[in-house]
Order: C-alpha cells, then sequence, then structure tokens
C-alpha cells in the first residue's frame, strides 16, 4: 500500500482486540458444541455472537471514523467521548425497569404464590436473583459506570482514557449482565447472594473491571486539573473494592471447564463470613461510595453552590473506606461464626454511622443558601430526598447490626424495609437525579421535556417507598415478635406457617408500592425520550425565563 | 473555565480551598461539632465493648473480654434452664406415661396439649393445614372420621409408623388400580363408583347402574370395606356411607379413584420426633373433637 500522510490505518488496538474478539468467538463457539450443559452451551453461543459482533462494530467504525482518530482537544477544549455515557444511560433506564418489573412480579407472588404460574422459569428463586441483579449491577452499575465516565472526563478536563477500552467496558459489562440474567432464568446459579453468576461469568466480568479501572486511572493520569475532585476518590475507591471483593468471593473450581457448575474455594463459615465480606461491602463500595461520587458532582452543579466541606469530606471519604470493611459480620449475628468476629462486625457497624452521615451532611449543607431551588426544582429535589433516606438508612443500619436488635430483625422483612428504604430511596433517587442532569447535558438539549412529569415521578414514587417501607416495618417487627413469642408453659405461641400467613396483606401494600414506584420509572422513561427526541412540553410561557438555566449546560 | 455564570463561584462566604473543577468549588468549612463528637462517642462506646466482650482475634485464640461471656454458653445454659422447667411442669411424666395416662390426669394433658399444639404447627400442618381441617389427599383430623382408628392408641401409633411410609410397621393397605390394571371394565368402574356415592345420596354417573354396581362392588370391594360398606380401619379402608371423601366425590373423582387406586402416605415420626412430642401430638389430635 502506497503509504501516504492522509491513507488510513487499523491502530493497534482495533487490530489487538479484533484478533482477541476472533479466536474468542472462535473458542467459545468450539466450547458451545463440545458443552456438558445447556445453559453452558447457550452461553458460549451468546459470548461467540457478542465476539463477532464486536469485530463488526469495529469494523464498521473504522469505515467511518477519520484516517488520525478521534482528536484529544478540539480548539484547546477537551473533545469529551459521550458515546458510551449516552448508552450507560440509555441501558440503565431500560434495565432498571425490567428489574423494578421483575421485583413487583415477585412481591404480588408473595402475597399469592400461585403467580409463579407453575413453571421453572417465573419461579420466585430464579425471579429473585434476576430482580436484585437487575436493580443492583444492571440498573446501578450502568449509572455508575456512565456518571464515573462522565464525571472523570469533566473534573480533569480531559478526553476519557483508551480508544476502543470505554466501549469495551460498557459493552462488555452489559453482555455480563446479560449472561448472568439468562443464567438465572435458565437456573444456573452459585447460590451466593449477589453474586449468583458462576464463574464464566465472574471471569468475564474481572476482566472488564480491570479495564473499567484502568480506563479510570488513565483519565486521572492525564487530567489537566492539579487535583484530583472528591468525586473521583469515591468513584476509584468502589472501582479497585469491588474488584477485589469480586475475585476474592467468587473463588471457585469449576466441576468442568466445559460445564457451568462450579464450587466455591470455602465451605461452611469460612465461606458464609467471605460471602458476608463481600455482601456488604457491595453495599458499601456499590450502593455507597459510588453513589456518593454521584452526590459531590450532581448536587453541588445543579444546587450551583460550592461544596460545604472540603475537610469533612476527606474525613468522612477515609473514615468511611476504613470502617466498612470491617462491617460484614454483622449479617452472621447468632451464628457459628465465632463471638469476636460478631463483635468486630458489629462495633464497626456502629462506628460507621457518623462516617455514613458526613457524605450526607455535606451532600444537605450544598443546600444552605439555596434551599428555596427545591420548590422549583424536582430534579434537585430527587438528590436532595435520596440525601434524607440515605442519612435514614445508614442510622437503621447500625442500629440493626447492634445484637439484640438485630436478634428481633434478622430473618424479617424488615431487613427488606430497610434494604430498600437504602435502594429506592438513596441509590434510585440519586440516579434519576443525575439521568434527569445528564441527557439534557449528553443530548446538548436546553432542558427536560417536562419538569412537570419529574413532578408527578417524584410524588408517585416517594408514595410508593412509603407504602414500601412502612408495611415491611409493621410486617417484619410483627413477625419478629411472633416468632419470639412463648405461651405461659414455655411453648412458641406460633408455628412458623401462621406467621407466613400473617404477612400476606403487608405483601399486598408492599407490592402496590412497588408498582407506584415502577410507574414513576415509566414516566421518566417517556420524559428522556422526548426530551433526547428534542420535544418540550411547552410549559413555560414563551418568554419567560428557563427554568433550567443555561449554565447547566456544560459549557466546553 | 469558561462557564458563563460560572455556579461554583461563591459568593461572599466562608473560604473555599481554591481549586475548581468544571465549575464546582468546596467550601473549606470545618467538622461540625456534633458529628465529630458522635464519631468519637462510638468509637468509645466500641473501645469499651471491645475490652468487656471477645473482641480482637490473636495468634492462636482471641481476647476474650472481661465479663467472659460466650454465645454459645448462654444458648447452652438457656436450653437446659428450658428443659429443666419442662421438667419441672412433667415432661418427663409425658416421655413415660401411657397417652391413656396423660389424658386422665389433667396436669399431664394440660402440658400434653400445649406441647401438641406447638408440635402440631411445625411439623404437620404443612399436609393437614394450621387448623387440621386437611384438604384433598389430607384427612380432616377435627371430624369423627378415621382411615386408621381414632382412638389414642391407634392415633399414637399412626404418627409414630405413619401409612405407607417405609416403616416395617407402618400402615399398608393398598387400594388395587381397577380400571388400570384391568380388573374392571369402564361401565363397571362407572357402575360401582356410581353406587358407593348413591350410599350417601350422592349423584353418580349418568346413566350407570346402581344395582349393577352393588353387584361389583360385592364381587371386588368388600373384602376391604365390608359387605355393610361402612370400612375397615384395618385395611386404611374409607367408611363409604358417610359424606366424608378424601378425594372428593364428584362421579369423575370416584371413577379416577377405582380407576387409579389410592396410596396415601404420611410419614413415620418415630425417630424424628421424641416419646413426649409424639405422644402429646396424639393426645392433642384426639382431643381436636373427633377422638373415640
Amino acid at each position: 500500500m502506497a503509504a501516504t500522510p492522509s491513507s488510513k490505518y487499523m491502530t493497534e488496538g482495533e487490530v489487538g482486540l479484533g484478533l482477541a474478539l476472533l479466536v474468542s468467538a472462535f473458542l467459545c463457539a468450539l466450547a458451545s458444541a463440545r458443552a456438558v450443559d445447556a445453559p453452558f452451551s447457550v452461553h458460549m453461543a451468546v459470548f461467540a455472537l457478542a465476539a463477532v459482533a464486536g469485530i463488526a462494530a469495529i469494523l464498521k467504525r473504522y469505515e467511518g471514523r477519520p484516517a488520525e482518530g478521534s482528536p484529544q482537544q478540539i480548539d484547546g477544549k477537551p473533545n469529551y467521548n459521550l458515546g458510551p455515557v449516552k448508552f450507560t444511560v440509555i441501558a440503565a433506564m431500560a434495565w432498571g425497569i425490567a428489574g423494578f418489573l421483575v421485583g413487583c412480579t415477585i412481591a404480588f407472588q408473595l402475597w399469592a404464590p400461585s403467580l409463579n404460574l407453575g413453571l421453572e422459569y417465573t419461579s420466585f428463586g430464579r425471579l429473585r436473583p434476576l430482580h436484585t441483579s437487575a436493580v443492583i449491577f444492571a440498573f446501578g452499575g450502568n449509572v455508575l459506570i456512565g456518571t464515573s465516565m462522565y464525571v472523570v472526563q469533566r473534573t480533569c478536563r480531559a478526553r476519557l482514557a483508551g480508544d476502543l477500552a470505554p466501549w469495551f467496558v460498557v459493552l462488555g459489562y452489559n453482555l455480563f449482565i446479560v449472561i448472568a440474567g439468562t443464567g438465572y432464568l435458565m437456573g444456573v446459579t452459585q447460590s451466593k447472594e449477589y453474586a449468583e453468576p458462576e464463574w464464566y461469568a465472574d471471569l468475564w466480568l474481572t476482566i472488564v473491571w480491570v479495564a473499567y479501572l484502568l480506563v479510570f486511572l488513565a483519565t486521572l493520569w492525564k487530567r489537566k486539573e492539579p487535583h484530583i475532585f472528591v468525586a473521583n476518590w469515591f468513584y476509584l475507591a468502589f472501582i479497585v473494592t469491588i474488584a477485589m471483593l469480586h475475585i476474592v468471593n467468587n473463588l471457585a473450581m469449576p466441576v468442568s471447564f466445559l460445564g457451568s457448575k462450579s464450587y466455591p474455594m470455602f465451605a461452611g463459615v469460612q465461606d458464609a463470613l467471605i460471602q458476608w465480606w463481600y455482601g456488604h461491602n457491595a453495599v458499601g463500595f456499590f450502593l455507597t461510595a459510588g453513589f456518593l461520587a454521584i452526590m459531590y458532582y450532581f448536587v453541588p452543579k445543579r444546587a450551583e453552590r460550592p461544596i460545604y466541606s472540603y475537610r469533612l469530606s476527606i474525613i468522612h471519604f477515609w473514615a468511611l473506606i476504613f470502617m466498612y470493611i470491617w462491617a460484614g459480620p454483622h449479617h452472621l449475628h447468632y451464628t457459628a461464626l465465632p463471638d469476636w468476629a460478631q463483635t468486630l462486625g458489629m462495633t464497626f457497624s456502629v462506628m460507621l454511622w457518623m462516617p455514613s452521615w458526613g457524605g450526607m451532611i455535606n451532600g444537605l449543607m450544598t443546600l444552605s443558601g439555596a434551599w428555596d431551588k427545591l420548590r422549583t426544582d424536582p430534579v434537585l429535589r430527587f438528590m436532595v430526598v435520596s440525601l434524607a433516606f440515605y442519612g435514614m438508612a445508614t442510622f437503621e443500619g447500625p442500629l440493626m447490626a447492634i445484637k439484640a436488635v438485630n436478634g428481633l430483625s434478622h430473618y424479617t422483612d424488615w431487613t427488606i424495609g430497610h434494604v430498600h428504604s437504602g435502594a429506592l430511596g438513596w441509590v434510585a433517587y440519586v440516579s434519576f437525579g443525575a439521568i434527569y442532569c445528564l441527557v439534557p447535558w449528553l443530548w446538548n438539549r436546553r432542558e427536560l421535556y417536562s419538569l412537570k412529569l419529574v413532578e408527578w415521578h417524584f410524588w408517585i414514587s416517594t408514595l410508593g417507598i412509603v407504602l414500601y417501607i412502612t408495611s415491611m416495618w409493621v410486617a417484619g417487627i410483627m413477625q419478629g415478635l411472633m416468632w419470639r413469642a412463648y405461651n405461659s408453659l414455655g411453648f412458641l405461641e406460633y408455628s412458623f406457617v401462621e406467621t407466613v400467613e400473617a404477612m400476606q396483606p403487608y405483601y399486598l401494600v408492599r407490592a402496590l408500592g412497588g408498582v407506584l414506584f415502577l410507574i414513576g420509572a415509566l414516566l421518566m422513561a417517556y420524559n428522556l425520550a422526548m426530551t433526547i427526541a428534542g420535544k418540550t412540553a411547552g410549559e413555560r410561557e414563551p418568554g419567560a425565563a428557563p427554568t433550567a438555566e443555561p449554565a447547566l449546560v456544560p459549557a466546553e | 473555565m469558561a462557564d458563563t455564570a460560572n455556579p461554583g463561584k461563591p459568593p461572599a462566604g466562608p473560604e473555599t480551598t481554591g481549586h475548581e473543577w468544571d465549575g464546582i468549588a468546596e467550601y473549606n468549612n470545618p467538622l461540625p461539632r456534633w458529628w465529630l463528637y458522635g464519631l468519637y462517642a462510638t468509637i468509645v462506646w466500641a473501645l469499651g465493648y471491645w475490652i468487656a466482650y471477645p473482641a480482637w482475634p490473636l495468634v492462636s485464640g482471641y481476647t476474650s473480654g472481661v465479663l467472659g461471656y460466650s454465645q454459645r454458653q448462654t444458648v447452652l445454659d438457656e436450653v437446659e434452664t428450658v428443659r429443666k422447667e419442662r421438667d419441672a411442669r412433667g415432661l418427663a411424666q409425658l416421655a413415660s406415661a401411657s397417652v391413656a395416662e396423660i389424658r386422665a390426669d389433667p396436669a399431664l394433658l394440660r402440658l400434653a396439649l400445649a406441647t401438641g399444639k406447638a408440635a402440631f404447627g411445625d411439623n404437620c400442618a404443612a399436609c393437614h393445614g394450621t387448623s387440621a381441617t386437611g384438604r384433598v389427599g389430607y384427612p380432616n383430623l377435627q371430624d369423627d372420621d378415621w382411615l386408621w382408628g381414632g382412638t389414642l392408641e391407634a392415633i399414637e401409633q399412626t404418627i409414630r409408623f405413619g401409612a405407607r411410609s417405609g416403616h416395617s410397621e407402618a400402615h399398608v393397605g393398598d387400594m388395587p388400580a381397577f380400571g388400570r390394571d384391568g380388573v374392571l371394565k369402564r361401565e363397571e368402574v362407572e357402575a360401582v363408583a356410581t353406587y358407593v356415592l348413591s350410599l350417601s345420596g350422592k349423584p353418580g354417573v349418568a346413566g350407570a347402574s346402581v344395582e349393577k354396581g352393588a353387584g361389583v362392588f360385592a364381587g371386588n370391594c368388600a373384602a376391604c370395606h365390608g359387605e355393610a360398606t361402612k370400612g375397615n380401619p384395618e385395611m386404611g379402608a374409607p367408611n363409604l356411607t358417610d359424606p366424608i371423601w378424601l378425594y372428593g366425590s364428584a362421579p369423575e373423582q370416584v371413577v379416577a379413584t377405582v380407576t387409579n387406586g389410592r396410596k396415601g402416605v404420611m410419614p413415620a415420626w418415630d425417630g424424628r420426633l421424641d416419646a413426649a412430642t409424639i405422644k402429646s401430638l396424639a393426645v392433642y389430635v384426639h382431643g381436636l373433637g373427633g377422638g373415640q
């Protein structure tokens, strides 16, 4: 080929990744053909197809791109890479709605078990991990990856590191979600809560996660700001810790390298402790640290106020990181776990109270001088209410970690209520707030399609959360009291099945709360779709000042 | 930054750190006092707890704490206390007394009924229902119709060894699959079903002959269910004259019963529950209303 300055070559990355995908496609197709069980065969076929699709995508992108690739800067301003961020926003909404829907389904199944339709695929045992993984890892994970890729670029004033790598992370992560979810439906699970995917899905996620860490670190490395912004500390802590937790908790030996089943490396109480060290830190570093990072960027940005206290952010960051990692054993009070481990889990959980609240204080106090915005801006209200729920859940958590309280609350639906006040009130609300901010910024729209719809979303889903957590408080505490009720002769007052019967009305209230939350999310999806389509609901009078000021549209 | 409005630029107020990221500045406010003291308080509390209770792992063993607390020992002590309390109320006597003696002694009876109710909820209610009213295939224990006998002793035996449970002393008595195995023709099955339904005044299969059914019954069923169709608790053969139908009284359900036979299973509880609990269950079930 004649080498002229304008001739176009494939980059080393494009060739390398393309070849790797080609080899993977071949190996996965082979594994699919030789698989010892049907789900493994299906999954290897999915991997092979995904690899082929990846090769096609690289070729198509090569055709369309300029010879010199994407510039780091245009006219002296960073050329931010927003494509992968856009993808995660849409993926998060899609997975979120799917996850909420499955959650409503299993909530109704608890109320009326025959709603499982008598099919293995729709039984509670398979849909429950589908729900938890869809909302935590598919919805929450896409929000975290997307916002982190956005925030790290803007607060470093540097284009996201890597050419194909960001897309590899985003698409690879969603491929993991597909493998995990379809696996649950086919009955593939290693039976570890929040870590159900089997060994091959875990390996794939490890590869993707390391790529994510490298993209994030390399972007920080080439930053144009002298200091690293607080949100990026939290994102980095989330990425690093999840990598460690994921790898250790999933150490396992496959029965066959051509089959889905594996056995974990640990057994008995050691396995339980590793599992809850993982499980609680999934809460701490995925659902807390990661979403605090979102708070630290989007709340000051939306409120147009400086962050309340740099000092508090530093102290509570390190306190949170140091304390959280110890708190896992509180999931195993009054079990075979040794006394000393239970003590450490409980005491560190209580010491975690103030470090957790540090984030809430910093978020809420950032609004001082801007409280009036809560009246007019429902997007900001989503984020502020999320901080209130965060504060409530992080007070309730240490309380429930105390052994005496745990003796009543453990194994009851109080725990489910607690988790959902954090999951719906904190994680989902701060995510909704961030996505409502992001969509107009990413698609260069002046404002959202309709702030009224955001209002509706806010009130409907808030009512849903209130129904959910109050019904589960009442039901859970009642359940715990029924379990420990004795008659005058020292016998249990209620048989287990009677306590199950007593839960039924509360299960219905909870399911209805979930439906309200789902309806809110559907309104949001419609609102975002119309925003992306460039429409406005025409709520403002012509000539009136825009509700979302131009300053909210990030300037380059 | 080129932001037009410079959103993070603070108005007059506390000092910022001087940095700005994407327009976001940071105040350098001190830590809220109450927050800091709260953090210190929880740390002091934790230190105190570590001194009092088992807390930190050592090379071999752990710091055991000045209170000498042990969860295992606490549980063992509590179990022992409850066992003593129950013995004081006569639990040991429950194990050694016969069901008839328990029934005759008001104090023992009271204890047995409480034991039986608790044990029933955890072991029997899954099949027989929380109020022991049963469901299709699982006998109602509130009524006076007993497949294997309704005396205290008979009920105790049924609970201990079960029915078709595989235990060597279990009740055994299989109703043959008359239709499936070709012993009776379809019309004979329908006739005999119509006949037994007529005994309790229920409609049978349309067009089937009651007289013919009576003949089929005498030749095939009377051996177990008796000439008088009153059943036989030795064989687990139910009384066919009462309006109680374990597997349903619709004509097609009775036809299905005669065609395929019935082999309901109840597990043996001997060895899974102790003698005192089994006797208590027998007394409790007997006392539900239908005991003989």
